[in-house]
C-alpha cells in the first residue's frame, strides 16, 4: 500500500488512459446534454411521426417546414409570442425598477425604517411560492379580476429580492466619496441615482437584464393558473395546452408540439449563447448568496 | 401618533413652513433619518411586499382553518371557522400521502444521481485544458430551456412508440414508461437531474477552482494516491457546495408540477401526483381552495424539515 501510493505520488502527469477516460465521460456528458435538442429540431422536421433509428436521421424524404405552420395555425404563434413578450418585459422592467431604486435606497441613503425594508426583501425571499399560489389565484382572478390580463401574470414576478440585493451589493462598491463630491456639487439625491450611480452599475443592469428574462419566459404555472382565454397565454402556456389537448387534427401532433417547443426554446438558447459568462456568473451569485 | 402627521405639513407648502417652524423640522428630519428620499424610493417596493406577498399569505393560512369555497361574483357567503378539519381531511387522505410520498422516491433517486454525475463532470471538467467552455456550455443549455419545450422531447422519447422503446424493440418495459406506475417516478426523477445538472456542475467547479494547488502539492508530497487526495482534499473542500446542493434539490422537489402535469397528469393511479399538483387540481379544479392552502402549509414544513435534516447530516460533521 504504502510503496503504490509513494509511486503514484512520484507520478506527476495523468496517464493517457486516464485522461482518455476523462475527456471520453466529458463527452458522454455533453451528448447527454445536447441530444435531446437534436431531437427536438428533428422531430419538429418530420412529416411523418418516425422515432426508428434510421428515421430519426434527416432523411430529405420525410423533411418538411409544415410542422411550424400547424402549431401556428392551432395556437396562434404570433400572438402566443407577443403575449410572452409583454409578460416578461413587464417582469423584466418591475425587476430593474424596484431593483434600482431599493437597492439604491438600501446601499446609500439613511433613512427610518431601513432595517425594515432590508428584512422584507431577506423574508420574501425566504416565503415559497406554493404558499402563496392558492390565495394569490383566488385574489387575482376573483376579487381583482386581473384574469387574462398581463398585469395579473406579471404581478406576482415584479419584486424580485435576488435582483434588490445584487444592486444593493453593487452600489456598496461605489466609493462613498463618488456620492459626497455630487453632494457637495449641488445635485440632488434623484439626480444623482439616474447621473451617477445608475451609469456606473450598468453592466450589472445588463446582467439582471438577460437572467430576469428566462424566467417569465419559460414559466409555466402562473400564466397557465391565471389564462383561460388562449389570445392572451404565453407560448409556453398555449403550446403545453396544445400538447395536453393530443390535437387529433392535425397530422402529425407530436412534430406540431416539437415545432412549438423549437419556437419557445430558440430564443433564450441563443441569448444564452452570445452572453453565457453573464448567466452563468449571475446564477452562481444568486445561489450563494440566496 | 403625532409625529405622523407632520408629514403632510411638511410636503403642502415648502419653504415657508421650513423656516418659521424650524425646530419642527428638524426634528421631523431626525425622525426620518437623513434622506427621507430612501422612504419614497422604497414605498412603493413595500406596497408590492403587502399586496403580492404577505396580505396573500395570510390569506392562505386564514383560509386553511376555515371554510371556503368559490362562488358566484359578488355573492357574499359565511366563511366558518373549522379548526383543523381541513388538515385532518387533508392528512386522512391516501392520494396526499401517495403525493407526498412520491416525493420522497424523487428525493432518493435524484439527490444522489446529482451528486455523483456533478461531482464526476466537475471533477473532469477542472482537469481538462481542451474544450472547456463547449462543455460548460453544453452542460448548461438544459437548465435555461423552458420545461415546457424539453418535457415535449421527453414525451417524443419515452411514449409508447417514442424512441426509447422503438430502440429496445421486445426490451421495451410493459406497461410502457409514462403508463408504468414503478417508472414515473424514476422517470420525472431522471429529468429534473438531466435538467439541473448543468448548474450544479458550475457550482461544484467553482468549489474545485477555489481549492488551493498547494494542499494538492502537499498532500501528494506526503504521498497520498489520486484517490486519497480526492477523499481528504477535494471532498472537504467542495462539502459546503454539497450541502447547497442537496438543500436546493429539496426546495426544487416541493414545486414539482409542470412534469407530472404535462407528462401524465398524476397518473397512472396516482403513481406521479406531486403535492403541487394535487393543490391546483383539488383548489382549482375541484373548488376547494381552502383544502389546496391546508395542503400547501403542509407541504411548506415538510420541505423545512426536511431541509433542516439535510443541513444537520451534511454539515454536521466536522
Amino acid at each position: 500500500m504504502q510503496s503504490s501510493n509513494a509511486a503514484a505520488g512520484i507520478r506527476r502527469h495523468p496517464s493517457v488512459v486516464l485522461r482518455a477516460v476523462r475527456f471520453v465521460l466529458l463527452i458522454v456528458g455533453a451528448l447527454a446534454a445536447l441530444v435531446p435538442f437534436y431531437y427536438m429540431v428533428i422531430g419538429a422536421l418530420q412529416a411523418k411521426r418516425d422515432t426508428s433509428l434510421i428515421g430519426l436521421l434527416p432523411l430529405p424524404g420525410n423533411l418538411t417546414l409544415g410542422n411550424f405552420g400547424e402549431i401556428n395555425e392551432s395556437i396562434n404563434l404570433l400572438q402566443s409570442l407577443l403575449n410572452s413578450l409583454i409578460f416578461t418585459a413587464g417582469v423584466v422592467a418591475c425587476t430593474l425598477v424596484f431593483g434600482l431604486l431599493v437597492g439604491y435606497a438600501l446601499a446609500v441613503l439613511s433613512f427610518r425604517g431601513q432595517g425594515l425594508v432590508f428584512a422584507l426583501v431577506l423574508l420574501v425571499q425566504a416565503i415559497p411560492f406554493q404558499l402563496l399560489m392558492i390565495p394569490l389565484y383566488v385574489m387575482v382572478v376573483r376579487y381583482l379580476n386581473l384574469a387574462d390580463n398581463y398585469l395579473g401574470m406579471i404581478l406576482p414576478f415584479a419584486i424580485n429580492s435576488v435582483a434588490v440585493l445584487v444592486f444593493r451589493q453593487y452600489f456598496l462598491q461605489i466609493p462613498k466619496e463618488v456620492f459626497d463630491a455630487a453632494r457637495i456639487d449641488g445635485a440632488s439625491e434623484l439626480r444623482i441615482l439616474r447621473s451617477i450611480a445608475v451609469p456606473l452599475v450598468r453592466p450589472a443592469v445588463l446582467t439582471a437584464m438577460l437572467v430576469t428574462f428566462i424566467g417569465p419566459w419559460n414559466e409555466f404555472l402562473w400564466p397557465f393558473l391565471v389564462t383561460k382565454n388562449g389570445a392572451m397565454q404565453p407560448l409556453a402556456v398555449s403550446l403545453a395546452n396544445f400538447s395536453q389537448s393530443n390535437g387529433t387534427f392535425v397530422d402529425n401532433p407530436m412534430g406540431a408540439v416539437l415545432a412549438g417547443a423549437c419556437v419557445l426554446a430558440v430564443p433564450v438558447v441563443v441569448l444564452f449563447l452570445l452572453f453565457q459568462r453573464q448567466f452563468t456568473s449571475a446564477n452562481l451569485g444568486s445561489a450563494v448568496k440566496g | 401618533m403625532r409625529r405622523g402627521v407632520q408629514v403632510p405639513q411638511r410636503g403642502a407648502s415648502d419653504g415657508a413652513v421650513a423656516i418659521r417652524s424650524r425646530p419642527r423640522a428638524r426634528r421631523l428630519q431626525v425622525w426620518l433619518g437623513e434622506n427621507p428620499l430612501g422612504i419614497a424610493l422604497s414605498a412603493p417596493y413595500l406596497v408590492f411586499v403587502v399586496v403580492v406577498f404577505l396580505v396573500p399569505f395570510g390569506f392562505g393560512v386564514w383560509m386553511s382553518f376555515h371554510d371556503f369555497y368559490f362562488t358566484a361574483p359578488g355573492v357574499e357567503v359565511p366563511h366558518p371557522f373549522v379548526g383543523l378539519e381541513n388538515f385532518v381531511e387533508v392528512l386522512g387522505d391516501p392520494v396526499v400521502r401517495q403525493a407526498f410520498l412520491n416525493l420522497l422516491i424523487f428525493l432518493v433517486i435524484n439527490v444522489p444521481l446529482t451528486i455523483v454525475l456533478g461531482l464526476l463532470l466537475s471533477s473532469a471538467l477542472d482537469a481538462v485544458v481542451h474544450a472547456k467552455a463547449f462543455f460548460r456550455v453544453s452542460y448548461y443549455i438544459p437548465y435555461v430551456t423552458a420545461s415546457v419545450a424539453t418535457i415535449s422531447v421527453w414525451i417524443f422519447l419515452f411514449s409508447g412508440n417514442g424512441v426509447v422503446n422503438s430502440l429496445l424493440g421486445d426490451l421495451a418495459p410493459e406497461p410502457s414508461w409514462l403508463a408504468n406506475p414503478a417508472l414515473i417516478m424514476p422517470l420525472i426523477a431522471a429529468y429534473v437531474t438531466w435538467k439541473n445538472l448543468g448548474f450544479y456542475i458550475l457550482l461544484y467547479l467553482a468549489a474545485l477552482q477555489n481549492v488551493p494547488k498547494e494542499l494538492h502539492e502537499a498532500a501528494q508530497l506526503d504521498g497520498a494516491g489520486r484517490w486519497d487526495r480526492f477523499r481528504s482534499v477535494t471532498l472537504p473542500a467542495v462539502r459546503p457546495v454539497t450541502s447547497l446542493v442537496v438543500l436546493l434539490s429539496i426546495i426544487t422537489t416541493g414545486q414539482i408540477f409542470t412534469e407530472p402535469y404535462l407528462l401524465t397528469g398524476g397518473g397512472p393511479n396516482g403513481a406521479s401526483m406531486t403535492p403541487a399538483l394535487l393543490m391546483y387540481q383539488k383548489g382549482i379544479q375541484q373548488g376547494q381552495p381552502d383544502i389546496a392552502a391546508a395542503i400547501g402549509m403542509i407541504l411548506v414544513v415538510v420541505v423545512m424539515i426536511v431541509s433542516l435534516v439535510s443541513r444537520r447530516i451534511t454539515e454536521g460533521k466536522n
